[in-house]
Order: structure tokens, then sequence, then C-alpha cells
């Protein structure tokens, strides 16, 4: 099972690699990995998504609550919660193809955020399939560059992760 | 006033209560080393390489309960701890290990012995620092003597750059630190332990499975305690031997791939398991789908992620075993319900057929030198009060078969890394701890060349030190196993060229003998225990063709225990079979 698990992390230089050490180390997968400061800067927070029985979920949650870098944690696939991932790609936008990816684009509700002659940038958020099926819908060609953010997540609700 | 980093390292270690450092200097901790010449408080011990500082403090911390600390320089220095630092993370065991590294200005710029100390050890450590500013220097150190020693105890590695050592700063070693993000469990919920005990108190085939958390958790009168008031049998880990004394009738061996067959098969046929700071090793569970098959299991640990790791439990207690047994021992004595005579005495008549069948017995000899005879005349002669160190492979089976510890912290080895060259250094540490009593090292003659250069560690601090080698011109271990899995392809597992160990023991200016017959055996060791201030190297040239038994192979079940030669054709072999 595909689980999303969102740590509060101590605001230091070995606190990453700490974590992506435990992983590589016990053979866990990480299918992706966010990390960056919070409100407060001594903490940051971290989304990661992984995959595995539950026997191996629970030793992974048991295993990142043992680092000594890890404040909070919580497996959001266990409750109703919200994943948003951004994608930013670069597409040739010349001749006819420059009125169909605008329009592509716009169908996802994606943003222009950059033009030239032959390319536009498009900025697209949304959940990881969304974000596939636009890559789907805009086909091979015509792809220059493609980033993705990796998903984010917060719970439903009015509670947050906190100290 | 201000101190230097240098200084306050000093005052720190002193102010933490630590009377002993092993270690060994170079360029990046030559700041400390001069701040530790001019006081007398905190005492260097020169080890002879910095793996054997790191087993010395880990056999000083084994054997006392204390935190071990060394001290090593950057680079090299650092990368020679990492056995010794692995060694004691694999079997929880609180040392604290500072390296010297490059001055800040310097790191990553591929110095001169800089190495990314944290990176190396980071797999390998409960937690590591690098302290970057002096003011942040005395915390840093009561924090890494807090983490190493509460909870789940672990290695902790501080690097200290240069320039830090030479900064100044005031001095102030905190009283307590607290961290927001570590705050061990140490009570047990409540509910669970009242589950527990019921479920304990109606088994008809219990066994208590206990290991090195009891011995960690400084709990074995507590254990003792609540085995006899049950009345059910017990069994240690070869890390928990100790925690229950051996010559207890309750206890009937140790159990796993080289344990006892009482231990095993009660194992396998118990209904109510109880796992007391034990985490479920593939040594000791052989194949995990015949394991238990019957049982329902309780599990009392620390940590949390030992609990249904390899096997699923029914009832886990996280909390440390002191509380939760003293708990449950109150639960038991409360409680009405008593455990089922009739059935604990069927099951303990059962337990004492699987034991009459002296699986332990071997083929005597008056010819050439037993292995297990050596120990057994060791136990005898020490009356199972010697501390024992071991080194890894068959000679450390036997050590823990055949040397009946009542007591804890009194054998010392390497179970979770099986480090060779642990033995001798460990007994360093040992012999510092504990001044004055005996200290042996059981050892092999492959083990002992990992760590020899120690012996001139022993003679510098003149530490009276028996080393028992077992020799028996193999890595009798690898031995063993090419002998039963590998067709007797015997692929460099025989010692050749050993060294002339008395000779050897005499260079570093020791007492070496060589005792080849068995007649000589008891001799010899008595003449060594006479030799009170002496180191003596007692090189026992032994049976080369003798095998640990009994064994579960790989891929089998705990009740499919292969017994040793002596027992074959024996109604239990057929059953076997
Ligand atoms: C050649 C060789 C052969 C071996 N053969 C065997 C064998 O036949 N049988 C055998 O048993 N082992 C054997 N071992 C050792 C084996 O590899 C493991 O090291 C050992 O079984 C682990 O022991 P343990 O379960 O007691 O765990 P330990 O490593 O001692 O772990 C202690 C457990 O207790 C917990 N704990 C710590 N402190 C506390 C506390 N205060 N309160 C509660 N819990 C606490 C920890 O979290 C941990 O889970 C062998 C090793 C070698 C090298
Ligand atoms: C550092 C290290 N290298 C290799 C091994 C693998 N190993 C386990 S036991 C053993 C042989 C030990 O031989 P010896 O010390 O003579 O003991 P014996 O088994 O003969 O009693 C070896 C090589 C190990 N445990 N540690
Ligand atoms: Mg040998």
């Amino acid at each position: 099972m595909r689980h999303i698990i969102s740590l509060l992390l101590e605001n230091e230089s070995g606190a990453l690699s700490r974590v992506a050490g435990l992983f590589s180390a016990r053979g866990y997968n990480i299918e992706s990995l966010t990390v960056a400061a919070t409100e407060d800067p001594t903490l940051s927070r971290m989304t990661l998504v992984t995959r595995g029985s539950d026997e191996i979920i629970e030793q992974i949650t048991k295993q990142l609550n043992k680092l000594l870098d890890v404040v909070k944690l919580v497996d959001l696939t266990e409750g109703a919660h919200i994943e948003r991932e951004m994608l930013l790609i670069k597409v040739e936008a010349t001749d006819g193809a420059r009125e169909e990816v605008k329009r592509l684009s716009d169908i996802f509700r994606g943003r222009i955020i950059d033009v030239t002659d032959r390319a536009y940038t498009i900025e697209l958020t949304g959940t990881g399939d969304k974000l596939d099926a636009f890559l789907q819908t805009l086909g091979k060609t015509g792809i220059i560059e493609v980033v993705r953010s990796g998903p984010s997540a917060i719970a439903r609700g009015d509670k947050g992760l906190h100290l | 006033m201000e101190l230097t980093g240098a200084e306050i390292f000093v005052r720190c270690l002193r102010d933490e209560g630590v009377e002993y450092v092993f270690g060994y200097p170079g360029g990046a901790s030559l700041h400390i080393y001069d701040a530790l010449y001019k006081q007398d408080e905190v005492k260097h011990i020169l080890a002879r390489h910095e793996q054997g500082a790191a087993h010395a403090a880990d056999g000083y911390a084994r054997s006392s309960g204390k935190p071990g600390v060394v001290l090593v320089t950057s680079g090299p220095g650092v990368t020679n701890t990492v056995t010794g630092i692995a060694t004691a993370y694999m079997d929880s065991i609180p040392i604290v290990v500072f390296s010297g590294q490059v001055a800040t200005s310097l790191i990553g710029n591929d110095a001169f012995q800089e190495v990314d100390a944290v990176g190396i050890t980071r797999p390998c450590v409960k937690h590591n620092f690098l302290v970057k500013d002096v003011k942040d220097l005395a915390e840093t150190i009561k924090k890494a003597f807090y983490i190493a020693t509460t909870g789940r105890p672990g290695p902790v590695v501080v690097d200290i750059p240069k320039d830090i050592t030479a900064h100044k700063t005031e001095y102030h070693y905190p009283k307590s630190v607290s961290l927001r993000s570590y705050s061990p469990v140490t009570k047990g919920h409540s509910g669970q332990i009242r589950k527990a005990v019921d479920l304990i108190l109606q088994a008809k085939r219990p066994m208590i499975y206990t290991g090195g958390g009891v011995i960690l958790g400084e709990s074995s009168k507590q254990l003792t305690e609540f085995v006899r008031l049950l009345g059910y049998p017990c069994t240690n880990t070869l890390m928990g031997l100790g925690a229950f004394p051996a010559t207890d009738p309750l206890f009937v061996g140790m159990l796993g791939m080289h344990g006892t067959y009482e231990a095993n098969m009660a194992m396998h046929e118990c209904d109510v398991l109880v796992a007391i700071g034990a985490r479920f090793d593939d040594r000791v569970t052989g194949e995990l789908s015949k394991f238990c098959p019957h049982a329902r299991i309780v599990h009392v640990d620390i940590d949390p992620s030992s609990i249904s790791k390899n096997v699923p439990v029914e009832i886990p207690i996280v909390g440390s075993v002191d509380n939760v047994l003293r708990d449950m021992i109150k639960l038991v004595k409360e409680s009405k319900q008593r455990p089922d005579k009739a059935a604990l005495q069927a099951w303990w008549k059962q337990i004492n057929e699987w034991r009459s069948l002296e699986c332990l017995k071997y083929e005597h000899s008056d010819k050439v030198i037993k292995p297990q005879a050596v120990l057994e005349k060791l136990y005898e002669l020490t009356q199972g009060d010697a501390f024992v160190t071991s080194d890894v492979g068959q000679h450390q089976m036997w050590a823990a078969q055949f040397y009946k510890f009542d007591k804890p912290r009194r054998w010392i080895n390497s179970g979770g890394l099986g480090t060779m060259g642990f033995g001798l250094p460990a007994a360093i540490g040992v012999q510092f701890a504990h001044p004055g009593e005996t200290v042996v090292c059981v050892t092999g003659e492959a083990s002992i060349q990992m760590c020899i250069q120690e012996l001139s560690t022993c003679k510098q601090y003149s530490l009276p030190i028996k080393i028992v080698n077992l020799n028996n011109r193999y890595m009798g271990m690898v031995r063993q196993w090419q002998e039963f899995f590998y067709d007797r392809r015997y692929s460099h597992s025989y010692m050749d060229a050993l060294p002339d160990f008395i000779k050897l023991a005499e260079s570093y200016g020791h007492v070496g003998m060589q005792i080849d017959k068995p007649s000589d055996v008891e001799g010899a060791l008595k003449e060594a225990f006479k030799l009170k201030d002496r180191l003596v190297f007692m090189d026992f040239i032994t049976d080369q063709t003798e095998n640990v038994y009994p064994m579960i192979a790989a891929g089998k079940g705990q009740h499919e225990m292969q017994l040793s030669p002596c027992h074959r054709d024996t109604s239990a072999e057929r059953e076997l079979a």
C-alpha cells in the first residue's frame, strides 16, 4: 500500500541524511520526498511517500520515530487528507501547437508562467494522477523539460501537526 | 573564567564522573591530549589500535553498566573505531566516542586526515553530533551521555573540529538536558500488563525467554523473583546469559542455534511465550515460519521497533524491564488465580525428559584436549565467578554452553555483530572496571590475532588477564560449516603459519604456556590463576575436528536440532529423523 508520512524534523543539516540513510540501509522504498522549513525556523516539514505491507509500514514509522531528529510523525493515509503536487513543464509552442498547448493547459487549469516565441512554461498543481494525465495528454513530442515537486500533503480538519 | 574547548572537554568528562578514557592521539586531538596531560582526574588508557580502544570502552560498559568513553583522532583514527562502534551498536551498549576533526574552515576540502565522521558512523550509532561552536560543546557532551545511557542504550559519536578545542568560552556543565524529540518510555501500559499477567497465569506450557535487555536494564533481581514466583522454565539468549542464574533448576539453558535441546523444544511446544528484553534474532528463532507454532506471545521491550519486527506479538508492552517486571510481580501476587499446578507438572516432566538427553554431552578423550573440557575446568576452578570475555567462533559457543553464569555482566561477548578481535581489548576494559577480579578471555587462534597488539596495552597497565586460547588450528566455526554444508571443502579456513604464542606472549612481557595433553589442563589453569599479577597466555592445543552441538541448521525450526554424534541412534534422534 502507498502511504504518505508527514514528519516534523529538526531543521539541521544531518536530519535529511538520517532519514534518507534509514530508508536505504533497511531497504525501504522512497517514492518521493519533499522537505522545507516551517513557520518555526527550527523545524522542517517533510512529506515522504513510500510503499509497503502493513508490517513494513509499521517498522518504517517505528524506525523513523527512533531518529532523534524526528520530532513528530503522522501517517496521513490513516485519515482524510489532501495531497498536492506541482508540475513545472516547458513545452514547444510553435505554429499549430501554440494554440493547442494553451487549450490543454486551460482544461487542466494550468497557468502559463513564461513565454518565448518557441515555448511555454506551464505551472500545474494537483494530485499526482492529474499531473500524470496532463503529461499523457501532451504526449511525448514537444516536451522540453519536466520538473515535479513530489507530493505535499496535509490532514483534513482543523487540527495541525505541531510540537 | 573562559576555558578552551579542550579544557572544557576534560572538565565535562570529570563532571560526568568519567574515570577512564580509552584512546589514541593524533593531530586533530592534540589540544585535547594537552589538556588531559595537565590534570589527573580523568585517566587516559592508551590502546594500541583505535579498534582496541573502542572494544575496551565497550567491555568497560558491559561489565560495569557505566558508559565507556573513547577518544580518537580524525581520519584513520575514526575509521579504525567503526568496527568497535558497530559492535556496540548491535548489542545496544552505551559508549561515547569523541573524535577529533579537521578545523571547521577546512571541512569539506579533502583536508589532511579528513573523513566525514558523522556520515561514516551514521548507520551504526544511536546518534551523532558535529560540534560547530565551542559554546555548544558542554551541552553536546551532556546530551551524548544522556542519549547513550537512556532508553535502549547505544553508541554516540561526537566529532570535534580542532579549532573548536582552541576557542574559548565560559564553562558550564548542565546538570540535565532534555530533547524535544527524545523521551524514552519507561513505565509499561498498565492495561497491557494486566492482560499479559492474565494470559501468563492461564498458561499450561509457559516459557520465559529473556535477553540482553534484562542486563542492560539492571533487572536480574526482578527477573529472578518473577520466574521463581511462577515456577516457569526460563531460557536466556546469548546476550542474556547471567540475567537469570544458570544453576537454578528453572533455567533450561541458552536457546537458539547452539542453545540446548530442552530450551529449543520448550520454545517450540510452549503455549504462552513471555519475551523480556530479547529481540527475536534469527539465530534464536530459526526458520520463522516454524517458530513457536502454538504460542500466544507477550513481548516486553523498551524499543517499540523491536516488537513485532520478526514475529507478530499478541500483547506488546513498551517499557523498561525493571518497571514492567515490578508491576507484573505485584499483579501476580495480588491475583487470585494461580498457575495450573497439574499442567505445570506435566510440562516440567516433559522438559525434564528433553533435559535427560544431556544435549551438551561430548566424547571425552585422554589423548587430545577437548575444548569443552577446558571450559568445564575453567568454570570449576573459578567457581563460576570470573568475568569471561570471548571472541567469535566455536570457542564462544562452548564458553556460552559450559560456563554457567549466575550473575549478570560477567559474560562479555559480541553477539549481534560477531566481531572477531573483540575478546582481548574487551577484557582490558573489564579489568579496569573490576580491578582485583578474575578476568578471563576465551579466544581462538584466529580471533586473537585480530587485536593481538593489545597485549602491549596489558603490559603497560599491568593487567593480569588470563587468556584461554582454544587453538584448533582452524577458523573452527567456518570449518564446521564447510564440513556440514560444503562437502568438507575447507576453503581458506586453515590457520597456517601460526605464531609461537609462548614466544609472542613473552616478547610482550607476559607469561606464555602451551598445553597439549588433557592431563595437563587442570594444572596449567591452576598455575595460571596462581600468577595473580601476571597476564598468562594459555595456548591449549585442542581437537581440530570438534564441532559445536547441538545445532539448528539454516531453514530448520527450533524443534529440528541436530545432535552431537555421541547421541546418534538415541530415541530422540530417531524421533527427529
Ligand atoms: C557465532 C554466533 C552464534 C550465535 N548463536 C546464538 C545462539 O545460539 N543463541 C542466541 O541466543 N544467540 C546467538 N548469537 C547471538 C545473536 O546473534 C544475537 O546477538 C542475540 O541472540 C541477541 O540477543 P537478545 O535477543 O537478547 O538481544 P540484545 O541484542 O541483547 O537486545 C536487547 C533487547 O532488549 C531491549 N532492551 C534494552 N534495554 C532494555 C530495558 N531497559 N528494558 C526493556 N528492554 C530493553 C532492546 O531494545 C533490545 O530489543 C550468536 C552470535 C554469534 C556471533
Ligand atoms: C572480523 C570477522 N571476520 C570474519 C568473521 C567470520 N568468522 C566467524 S567465526 C570465524 C572463525 C574464528 O576462528 P577462531 O578464532 O580460531 O575460533 P574457533 O571457531 O576456531 O573457535 C570467522 C572467520 C567474523 N566473525 N569476524
Ligand atoms: Mg580456531
